[in-house]
């Protein structure tokens, strides 16, 4: 049995592979850490090899050539770990706004909460550019087929202003006939039920 | 949105899927190699012998993404041998009937690892990819059949001896069947939950439980 270099960084990539779609892992900091570790083991040691060549030695090529690939590998894995999240940070804007579940907030790292709040913002600024007023792009993810809606509140939420100034009042199991517009966002929340 | 089909589209892991999880994972599967040339100072990798350096001769079963580097055209610093899998034994039951094999045991991503195995010079190779092509056209029938016509049942033992690939096929089908079934039933006219904040939800709910209990 051999031993291998990037058997780290491949754990960074499987924990993603087995988390699914809608959630991520605690950002693995720790193993993170520890590629790095290995990557700068490695470099330091291709550093003494390609020394000792233009000194003179032959025959160090092979061995730099598997700590190359190494380090490559590892590049590879670290990357697509980062991008990958990152992906589905992004995907989670679309689906659960602005305000992130705590629970998933959690994971995530001091520089992906940054990444997240930047990307609403320069998502938010593109939206009301588009026409006169602004178009909310993550409304109507379905073309609409009538202006008002039915809709029962499934939670207890409290007070609910709609666009004209009117108060509603969401208890749990009441029902509303309240403008389409307004609540599309709950209803993907799953504040809302649409009733059909 | 990660696809599986950039997994097997290529044979070197190109620019195109060089973050997608899947390829990083396909590359990741080993291959019998022999080293050719002397590999010094790296002989604590073999853990079966005391040598400094690695000896020509020495047998190890190295990755794709490493033995794709060490075996080029230009430089053999190892030599590959076709992995078992993929031989001649084996390709013997793939033709006498694909349907039975499991493939999902012969490593999960059968498709794609072959498809990688071309980048070598082996001569066996041409032999590998018609005969994953073979098998793959054998086995579609059933999958597309299966795929259209299970609604709202448990498909585990449709998809326990598909490999990566095929199930994501599968899974295409289902979603196309699912979409369809819902379309006829008028479910979409219906705002609906997004999926992602109902198995969040869904999983709260399960953690609250077992935090209760």
């Amino acid at each position: 049995m051999a031993k291998m270099f990037g058997e780290k960084a491949l754990e960074l990539i499987r924990e993603l592979h087995r988390s699914s779609e809608g959630t991520l892992p605690p950002y693995n900091d720790d193993t993170l850490r520890q590629v790095l570790e290995e990557m700068r083991a490695l470099y330091e040691e291709n550093q003494k090899d390609v020394g000792a060549t233009v000194a003179g030695e032959q025959g160090l090529f092979a061995g730099v050539q598997f700590r190359h690939a190494s380090l490559e590998r590892n590049k590879r894995c670290l990357l697509a770990y980062l991008y990958n999240r990152i992906q589905r940070i992004r995907t989670m804007r679309w689906e659960f706004g602005i305000a992130l579940p705590k629970d998933i907030k959690e994971n995530l790292s001091e520089q992906e909460v940054l990444w997240f709040n930047k990307y609403s913002k320069g998502l938010g600024d593109y939206m009301k550019s588009i026409g006169d007023a602004g178009l909310d792009l993550t409304q109507d993810m379905q073309p609409p087929k009538s202006l008002y809606i039915e809709v029962r509140c499934l939670v207890d939420v409290g007070e609910f202003e709609t666009e004209d100034g009117t108060i509603i009042l969401l208890k749990k199991n009441s029902q509303h006939f309240l403008r389409r517009s307004q609540c599309e966002h709950l209803i993907r929340q799953g504040i809302l039920e649409h009733i059909v | 949105m990660s696809s599986t089909s950039s997994a097997y589209t290529r044979y070197a892991s190109t620019a195109e899927n060089y973050f997608n999880i899947e390829d990083i994972l396909t590359t990741h599967e080993k291959i019998p190699s022999k080293v050719e040339q002397p590999i010094l100072r790296l002989g604590f990798m073999d853990t079966s012998s005391d040598n400094k350096d690695i000896q020509p001769g020495t047998k190890l079963d190295l990755p794709f993404w490493l033995s794709s580097s060490l075996c080029t055209r230009r430089r053999r610093i190892i030599s590959i041998d076709i992995p078992k899998f993929y031989k001649d034994t084996d390709r013997e039951i793939l033709r006498a009937d694909a349907n039975v094999v499991d493939l999902h045991k012969h490593g999960p991503f059968y498709y794609a690892f072959g498809t990688k195995l071309l980048h070598f010079d082996n001569p066996e190779v041409r032999d590998v990819a018609e005969s994953l092509l073979q098998t793959y056209s054998s086995r579609f029938r059933k999958i597309m059949d299966s795929s259209q016509n299970a609604y709202n049942e448990d498909t585990t033992h449709l998809t326990s001896k598909l490999d990566e690939s095929e199930r994501s096929v599968f899974k295409a089908g289902q979603c196309g069947l699912n979409d369809f079934q819902s379309w006829q039933k008028r479910q979409t006219l219906k705002i609906k939950m997004s999926d992602m904040v109902a198995n969040h939800k869904k999983r709260k709910r399960q953690e609250m439980e077992k935090d209760n209990n």
